[in-house]
């Protein structure tokens, strides 16, 4: 056997795949396995500090001027920190690191059929200056002057001179923590086309990439098309705050619109890049849980290309009312509103994966379900925004913050915790406690309605957001108003509490938790014909691809799945 | 529907509420149908012992009309939506009506001022009106308004006209309202502008031709009590709860507890 062929025989990185020490299997690892897991248990300690943050300033909201419990007080300096670092957390350490670095870093390599990342090195370097910009991040938190709170938009001239914000060093750290990210996710992103194009086992073609890794993959490009503006922009506030230009002074011939065409024309594609990752994983969760091949696959596919191209050409939706050119908001309507015809599309052929099934109702595909349901509520009150002239009265308001909240929470948090329960046993070996499972599902999927759907009505009687305290405002500072307000913040804590099940279920299960068949919801993608969970390298010997990732229920045949790897008959 | 939530008093608010309803009859038809199928296709198909899944592919046409007339379909209504909303909006924001009064806002960290070109209609004369925080407009009056910041964004914000404007620093940027309501109402600052961005707000009174003239004697000599202050009543203005430096240490201290 020449050497080549010994390669592809045990797999490329063969040479690192001997027994390691603690240090270099968990704290160095080259494993792509571990490096995700790194990422995802970063990203839920930042989940934990956002949701924290959620919690002190929606007190503050419900009960003004009180002492909030576990918290303290908090002034306004402090709310506009703690909103800005709950939005900036949120999005680019929460949403960012779980779903496309996290799962692409996981699913990748064992969804086509690969022992590792093409790149670990650069996997393992990806990740440690993502941990670096994480540690900035916190560190702004205690600088002199305290955090940023420009709002995660950071509009200048507010973020970029310091007599303004009166938080010299705050948002210097901020934005270079950001910056920081974005270099970690480029190195990640570089290595996750790289892998799933040129890695994938022998046999298995373009359209036979389960949906899961196509959108990671979309995702990915998005984000590495649509970063560069941004990082130069964030260099160019780091240079306004520290050395003095004035890019975007107008005292210095700047324009701080300058920042916000950079910064939405990354913004909003980003909203895309964390989306699609969520989208392939209830694509494979819903085909799986219901028995059914997904209804077009290449329709679907396409769909998501489509919609990638457009969410480059609608940013200016963000600035409606910025001091643009106003002729220029009739193309960006045009643009806006165009993206829900491949959206609808694809959501017409999830719902239509669900026709004819043999639904079965177990953890991850309630998350799965109840994301299409919230990203419904999410997608429709989108095409209010994309209406230039609703617009005018909802800019601001929190008319548009339910409205992403509904796009993001799904995304991000539902997203989540669907893919955790889902491969929860091919990660730790072990099965999730379903009974548990179920009550975390339902406790936190209510309480989340119970939070944004009455925020939505906020918006409509002209609330504007990121107050500290409504009673400045007399129109704004009714009772009935209040008791809305009150109303959210008590859905928040409830939800909030109800998380202690899923951090019990969790590390119970990651112990002490039935053992794991490896394959036990009987799917046909490639990382479930390995062992729970995998070991390094993956695969004992690398499998071979027969067809496509969603043959269930195929006739002729006694079971209902037909994995890609179990050669024809 | 919104004006079930909040007064419409200015000549385009009625369009934009009108706008809101139309689309809000659009999309809740696709929503309630397509929730529905989410439903209905969940308790329908749930599994039953020996009954196996049926196995569709959807690349047949047969299959994909289920998802292709739908799609066409909200083509249709998107084209509706784009047309009504760009005739409001060329309505609102790009055509500027005959002017009756002209003023200038200006945003700064963190109040409103406003100056009132007075009867000769030309700002920066010796008849100019300049108040803080308190703005005075005629009823069924159109009224011009040059909008600029001083420091950083702000954003001129009425909620019961459904006005929004940003205010960029460097640049004026013009737009039109015309109240129809009489009565006091909120001013905004809907742009997150720093510290004091909570308690950036004013007061906007529509009057009837008399009691505009009254007001303006009494600012003019010196007997005028601030409509805002007085629709703010006992609550004050200022951060009320914590001071400046105190509020930016305590999340440091709690986590140095921690540790």
């Amino acid at each position: 056997m020449s050497q080549a062929a010994a390669a592809v025989e045990t797999g490329i990185h063969a040479e690192h795949h001997e027994d390691l020490n603690f240090l270099h299997k968990y704290i160095l690892p080259l494993d792509h396995k571990i490096i995700a897991m790194q990422y995802i248990f970063t990203g839920m300690i930042m989940a934990i500090i956002g949701g924290y943050f959620a919690y002190a300033f929606r007190m503050q909201l419900a009960f003004p001027g009180e002492l909030v419990p576990g918290y303290g007080l908090v002034g306004p300096g402090e709310y506009n920190m703690l909103v800005t670092n709950h939005g900036t957390i949120m999005i680019f350490w929460v949403a960012m690191p779980v779903l496309i670095a996290g799962f692409g870093n996981y699913l990748i390599p064992l969804m086509i059929g690969c022992d590792d990342m093409v790149f670990p090195r650069i996997n393992r370097l990806s990740y440690q200056i993502f941990l670096v910009s994480a540690l900035v991040l916190i560190l702004s938190f205690f600088v002199k002057g305290g955090g940023f709170g420009g709002a995660w938009t950071a509009y200048p001239p507010l973020s970029s001179v310091a007599e303004y914000n009166l938080t010299d060093w705050g948002s210097s750290l901020w934005v270079l923590a950001v910056a920081l990210e974005f270099i970690s996710f480029l190195l990640g992103g570089i290595n996750f086309v790289t892998t799933a194009m040129n890695a994938r086992a022998p046999g298995m073609k373009m359209m036979d990439i389960p949906i899961a890794v196509w959108f990671i993959v979309i995702a990915v490009i998005l984000f590495m098309a649509s970063v560069g503006p941004l990082i130069a922009g964030a260099v160019m506030l780091f240079m306004d705050q520290r050395i003095g230009t004035t890019f975007f002074l107008p005292s210095g011939g700047g324009d701080p619109l300058l920042w916000e065409h950079l910064f939405w024309f990354f913004g909003h594609p980003e909203v895309y890049v964390v989306l699609l990752p969520t989208l392939g994983i209830v694509a494979d969760i819903i085909t799986v849980f219901s028995r059914k091949k997904l209804f077009g696959y290449k329709t679907v596919l396409y769909t998501a290309f489509a919609t990638g191209g457009l969410s480059f050409v609608v940013w200016a939706h963000h600035q409606f009312i910025a001091g643009i050119d106003p002729r220029m908001a009739n193309i960006f309507v045009v643009t806006t509103v165009l993206i829900s015809i491949p959206l609808a599309e694809m959501m017409f052929s999830y719902i239509a994966t669900l026709y004819g099934g043999s639904i079965e109702l177990k953890t991850p595909m309630l998350w799965a379900l109840s994301f299409l349901a919230a990203f419904l509520i999410g997608g429709v009150t989108g095409i209010y925004l994309g209406a230039s002239a609703l617009d005018v009265y909802f800019h601001d308001s929190y008319f548009v913050l339910a409205h992403f909240h509904y796009t993001f929470f799904p995304i991000t948090i539902i997203g989540m915790f669907a893919a955790l329960t889902f491969w929860f046993p091919k990660m730790f070996g072990r099965m999730m406690n379903e009974t548990l499972g179920k009550i975390h599902f339902w406790g936190t999927f209510i309480p989340f309605n119970c939070i944004f759907l009455p925020l939505f009505f906020l918006g409509l009687a002209g609330q504007h957001r990121r107050i500290y305290n409504y009673q400045h405002f007399p129109d704004l500072a009714t009772q009935e108003l209040q008791n809305i307000r009150i109303f959210a913040t008590v859905s928040l804590v409830v939800m909030l509490l109800f998380q202690l099940v899923f951090v019990y279920n969790f590390f119970v299960s990651m112990f002490k938790g039935e053992k794991a068949p490896d394959n036990p919801w009987r799917a046909n993608t490639l990382e479930w014909s390995t062992s729970s969970p995998p070991p390094h390298g993956n695969f004992k010997k690398l499998p071979t691809v027969y067809r496509g990732a969603y043959e269930y229920s195929t006739p002729g045949r006694e079971e209902d799945f037909w994995p890609q790897n179990v050669a024809p008959e | 529907m919104i004006e079930y939530f909040i007064l419409s008093a200015s000549s385009f608010s009625g369009d934009i509420d009108n706008l809101f309803l139309v689309i809000t009859l659009i999309i809740g038809f696709w929503f309630i149908l397509v929730f529905g199928a989410l439903v209905y296709f969940t308790l329908k198909f749930r599994r039953k012992d020996g009954v196996k899944a049926e196995y569709i592919t959807g690349e047949k046409h047969s299959e994909t009309k289920w998802t292709h007339y739908p799609h066409y379909a909200v083509i249709a209504m998107d084209v509706v939506i784009i047309a009504a909303n760009i005739i409001v909006w060329v309505n609102i924001k790009q055509t500027l009506p005959p002017k009756d009064n002209l003023i200038r806002v200006i945003g700064q960290q963190w109040s409103w001022s406003f100056v009132d070109a007075g009867p000769d209609g030309v700002l920066d004369t010796a008849d100019d009106i300049t108040t803080v925080n308190d703005l005075h407009v005629k009823v069924d009056e159109t009224y011009h308004f040059e909008l600029q910041a001083r420091d950083v964004i702000h954003n001129f914000s009425v909620p019961v006209f459904r006005l929004r404007q940003d205010a960029l620093p460097g640049r004026t940027i013009k737009g039109w309202f015309k109240p129809t309501n009489t009565g006091s109402f909120d001013i905004q600052c809907a742009e997150m502008c720093g510290y004091g961005h909570g308690i950036m707000g004013g007061a906007i009174t529509v009057h009837t031709k008399e009691s505009y003239d009254e007001t303006i004697v009494q600012i003019k000599n010196g007997t005028y009590e601030s409509h805002y202050q007085k629709r703010m009543g006992t609550k004050t203005p200022l951060p009320s709860n914590t001071s400046h430096t105190e509020g930016h240490n305590s999340f440091a201290v709690l986590l140095a507890s921690i540790f």
